[in-house]
């Protein structure tokens, strides 16, 4: 018994030095949140530094101006969220569709080429879209030639639609991949319910509503719970790589917001206190939409 | 199979379906290639008639002047050297924890091992948020420091909840056979897991890798040293900075032929393209060669989430 024991710590020891990583990196960085009940001016210590309680959550929304700022950016963040989640069909539709297509060789083919712009980063894609779109891009060169616009139109450099267009890029990025695992739920159905309709008489469209749709509704349902539940957190890297000065108005989220602040304007304290209240909201979200899922389908996701 | 092949009466609204998904997913693919190929056709046409958007679907006047030009520039030759060991060096640590960490939370044996099981993975469940990470990071000397990019990300929940859901899939008396020939708790993972789990570690590997190439917030947020900056810093500068194209040139060389030259035949937008294609490149090159191990990592992860 004493040997298994040893053993145990021997064991233990030998994991130690990656759980030390794990405190630092993950469990540490959350003591941070103290800077949001200091003012906190980079260069000192947290011990030179004037602690002002919760200062820094009541100047958020102390004057007009300040509200009317952090009204815009929460529009910004539902409405980009909120599009994301009145779309999130797509992908669901994209794989029973995909599946449709009775040429195997042609349907791996649309397959890796609709993932491919998942793996790249926003950087990227900023990048694809400013090749693509500039006003000497060949979007505007080909509408120019077919005479649709008459002089180029500046697609990046305006404030015009800008949630639409960010759904229009988060959605050429990841609906290919986000249906793989729709792909994946409607291989695992039965085929012998197919069969068993056929026999009946039933046309492909039927089948699609009323096996193949019903079949792959609860995997839609749990990612859309997990969407909810990141209702807040869009990311930053998107908005950051194409914010100008003229959409900057609308295309500021939460998570580029609090960046920006920091960052740009040296806000610490206050982007800290935005982002604990963030995290607060989410981990709400989290557990609603987690207690949510237990009472409809009997189980969580976390 | 030959039940379902017999030849039926074909209904037509299942032909229009048929013509109907065809058309659309042809769209969509142009939709996804399109963009890749038209850049790469404009770095390998003369620059003149692209900057006037002339080139469309076929190159003209093919050169590869611009990818000389491109590799003459010793920034962005430098920012290729820190991306290709950043994502080497962070690969064989992610993959390395995630074998190891996956393996030992399977030790019953181990002292409180559920306890520090979810210490690690509830690590999943929450984050700092950007700014407390960022003076954290600051504090820990890891600005402007090289292992900002490997440190941080080197245990990775996810990976081990992988690695640990494979391991637990062998057969304990494999495991048990080598303990009672003696074999002890690092022998044992070296001779009997290691080599069995390499499946789920390709996956492992593949995924971090090109999480590794693609970074950009790390540097964004805590690099200001050109030295260190990647190449998805750099193509960003590039882009947002018509200005530092500029001094590029300028500082490339001092040798006023090449600087001739390169004034000459580099304008902004083919640069820019040159850079996007020189990017992009191992991505495009890695994904449909590893695409199962991609498919199956998402499989996996979506089977425990």
């Amino acid at each position: 018994m004493n040997k298994r024991k040893a053993r145990g710590y021997r064991e233990f020891l030998l994991i130690l030095p990656f759980i030390i990583l794990v405190a630092i990196f993950s469990y540490y960085p959350l003591y941070g949140w103290v800077y949001a009940f200091f003012d906190y001016k980079p260069p000192f210590p947290l011990t030179k530094e004037t602690f002002v309680g919760l200062k820094w959550f009541s100047y958020m929304v102390d004057n007009d101006i300040k509200r009317k700022q952090l009204g815009q950016v929460l529009l910004n963040t539902f409405a980009v969220s909120g599009l994301s989640m009145l779309f999130s069909w797509f992908p669901m539709i994209f794989a029973v569709f995909l599946n449709e297509i009775k040429c195997k060789p042609y349907r791996k083919f649309v397959q890796t080429a609709t993932t491919l712009p998942n793996f790249i980063s926003w950087v990227l894609v900023y990048s694809i879209a400013y090749c693509v779109f500039n006003t000497t891009g060949v979007v505007n060169t080909v509408m120019t030639d077919l005479g649709i616009i008459s002089k180029p139109i500046a697609f990046l450099n305006s404030s015009e639609h800008i949630w639409f267009k960010m759904w229009l890029w988060l959605t050429w990025k990841n609906a290919g991949w986000a249906a793989i695992m729709y792909i994946a739920a409607i291989s695992g159905i039965d085929e012998e319910l197919y069969e068993a309709a056929r026999v009946d008489g039933a046309n492909r469209i039927q089948l699609i509503f009323h096996i193949t749709l019903p079949s792959i509704l609860p995997t839609y349902f749990v990612l859309l719970f997990l969407n909810i539940a990141n209702f807040l957190s869009n990311g930053m890297e998107q908005f950051f790589v194409f914010q100008n000065p003229f959409n900057r108005q609308t295309i500021e989220v939460l998570d580029l917001y609090v960046y920006n602040l920091a960052m740009g304007s040296g806000g610490y304290s206050l982007s800290t206190a935005i982002g604990i209240l963030k995290s607060v909201v989410s981990i709400i979200l989290l557990c609603v939409t987690n207690g949510i899922s237990k009472m409809t389908r009997g189980e969580g996701f976390i | 199979m030959s039940n379902t092949k017999k030849r039926r009466k074909v209904d037509p609204a299942d032909r229009l379906l048929s013509i109907v998904t065809y058309v659309i997913y042809t769209f969509f693919t142009f939709v996804c290639v399109y963009p890749f190929y038209y850049i790469f056709i404009n770095t390998i046409s003369s620059n003149e008639l692209s900057q006037r958007g002339k080139i469309t679907f076929w190159p003209k006047e093919f050169h590869l002047t611009n990818y000389i030009n491109v590799s003459h520039i010793p920034s962005l030759m430098d920012a290729f050297n820190v991306s290709l060991r950043r994502t080497i060096i962070g690969t064989l640590f992610t993959v390395a924890t995630s074998a190891f960490l996956g393996y030992m939370f399977t030790r019953e044996t181990m002292w409180k091992r559920k306890i520090w099981y979810r210490f690690v993975v509830a690590t999943m469940y929450f984050n700092a948020g950007i700014i407390p990470w960022f003076i954290t990071m600051k504090n820990l000397g890891l600005y402007n420091n090289f292992w900002v990019y490997i440190l941080p990300t080197a245990v990775s929940p996810f990976y081990i909840v992988l690695c640990k859901t494979f391991v637990e899939s062998i057969p304990k008396e494999l495991t048990d056979a080598a303990e009672i020939d003696g074999a002890g708790t690092l022998r044992t993972f070296w001779s009997i897991i290691l080599p069995v789990i390499k499946p789920i570690l390709a996956t492992v590997a593949i995924f971090t890798a090109v999480a590794q190439w693609n970074s950009f917030q790390d540097t964004l947020l805590l690099v200001t040293d050109q030295k260190l900056y990647t190449l998805q810093f750099t193509l960003y500068n590039y882009i947002n900075q018509a200005s530092s194209l500029k001094s590029l040139v300028n500082n490339a060389t001092n040798s006023s032929s090449l600087a001739a030259s390169l004034a000459h035949a580099a304008n902004a937008t083919s640069i820019r393209m040159t850079v996007t294609i020189v990017v992009v490149f191992p991505i495009i090159l890695v994904y449909p060669i590893f695409q199962r191990f991609f498919v199956k990592g998402i499989m996996i992860g979506a089977v425990k989430g």
